[in-house]
């Protein structure tokens, strides 16, 4: 567990007044909130150290007890262990963060586990301070294009918690939905933060997407690209057989009609499926074939 | 609405410890809105944004920083899934 040095986190000097850490708390917390930084983990991450640090420097007694152990905290800790089960034991949860979700006031996430060690959970000393909203979470999950032909529920586990989400059909990779409420929670009983989930569809080996439409290249055989006929065509939901049309130029495109992706929230309707032709000249031709197509060039 | 889809703005200064003339000012300047023109109840679907404006206040952003905040992330939103919707189509292209 590795010593955190909270008035490196705050950019001050040891002497710094009881003002100073405050405005440096605020300047910091202005550029690296949650709120002014959505998406970004990193910028999350230091929110959470800067809020630990604004903890403990802005609490008198924390930061006496900070600075008088510092670096020797565990030693200092075999001293004060009996004061501090009294003063800084891991309270349970208390009014304002209970009421909006029953959320644990904090969970070892949010605190380092330096934090923890020294000053056991969060809130021991220290009357009321600001509530924040808890910290927003972000997850991510896979899903396969196959997935997203259809609305379907997945239950997933976050931070221990069991929650059960719908997927709306013809979701978009990289699009975010938002869970309300399933966020971390609130800061000194400010409101629970939201959970956001991600959706990563890797690229198909089959089908490009565009939208809810789709595009794959299939090959052709000479023969029928010049003389018509009937192919078979894969499509997301099944085989399906297509006309090809005399005289086809290679990279001819055809479209399959309703046969591309839900469009997301519209149950009922869908894109359409790209084809586009490849055309495949034979190869090892026999003697026989070979005079054929010299005919056919003469002709 | 229904009444419990209704919050009223008393209720979440004193929740927030918030002073009442702030979120009447973000009511006013149509950053949150309201539920009547009375400006005494919101919509529950509003509470998460005015959240928000509330901990940009607590950061000592007064009103007009706080709107042009507000105005600038949404246009990052915007962005981001413009972004997002052509790195999908370029996708389209990537590996052809």
């Amino acid at each position: 567990m590795a010593f955190i040095d909270y008035y490196k986190v705050l950019e001050l000097n040891k002497t710094a007044s009881d003002k100073d850490i405050k405005n440096a708390y605020r300047k910091l917390a202005r550029k690296y909130h949650p709120d002014l930084n959505p998406n970004d983990a990193t910028a999350n991450k230091k929110f959470q150290e800067l809020n630990e640090a604004n903890e403990v420097l802005s609490d008198p007694e924390k930061r006496k007890k900070y600075d008088k152990y510092g670096e020797n905290w565990q030693h200092g800790e075999a001293q004060e262990q009996q004061n501090r089960q009294q003063q800084y034991s891991r309270q349970s949860t208390t009014g304002g963060a209970d009421s909006f979700g029953g959320a644990d006031a904090f969970s070892g996430g949010d605190f380092s586990d330096f934090f923890q060690s020294m000053f056991g959970g969060a809130g021991g000393g220290g009357g009321r301070r600001t509530g924040y909203r808890g910290q927003d979470l972000n997850a991510e999950l896979q899903l396969s294009l196959q997935d997203v032909m259809q609305t379907h529920k997945q239950t997933l586990t976050i931070n221990g918690k069991n929650i059960r989400i719908t997927i709306p059909a013809g979701i978009a990779n990289g699009q975010t939905i938002k869970i309300a409420g399933h966020g971390g929670a609130g800061i000194n009983g400010g409101p629970a933060g939201d959970l956001y989930i991600k959706f990563n569809i890797p690229a198909d080996a089959r089908f490009k997407r565009d939208g809810s439409n789709l595009y794959n290249t299939i090959k052709l055989d000479l023969y029928t690209a010049v003389l018509g006929g009937e192919i078979t065509a894969e499509t997301l939901s099944g085989k399906v057989k297509v006309k090809v049309k005399p005289e086809t130029q290679n990279g001819t495109k055809v479209k399959l009609k309703g046969k591309g992706l839900p469009v997301y929230k519209k149950d009922t309707e869908f894109g359409d499926l790209y084809l586009t032709y490849d055309i495949q000249v034979p190869v090892n031709l026999s003697e026989k074939q070979k005079q054929l197509f010299e005919e056919l060039s003469k002709s | 609405m229904k009444s419990s889809n209704l919050l009223m703005v008393s209720e979440i200064c004193i929740y927030h410890n918030i002073e009442p003339d702030f979120v009447n000012s973000l009511l006013n300047a149509g950053l949150v809105k309201p539920a009547e023109p009375e400006n005494t109840l919101i919509p529950v679907t509003e509470l998460q944004k005015l959240e928000k404006l509330i901990n940009l206040h607590r950061l000592d952003i007064n009103l007009a920083g706080i709107e042009a905040i507000t105005h600038l992330l949404e246009r990052v939103e915007i962005l981001h899934e413009d972004l997002q919707t052509l790195r999908n189509r370029l996708s389209r292209y990537e590996g052809a």
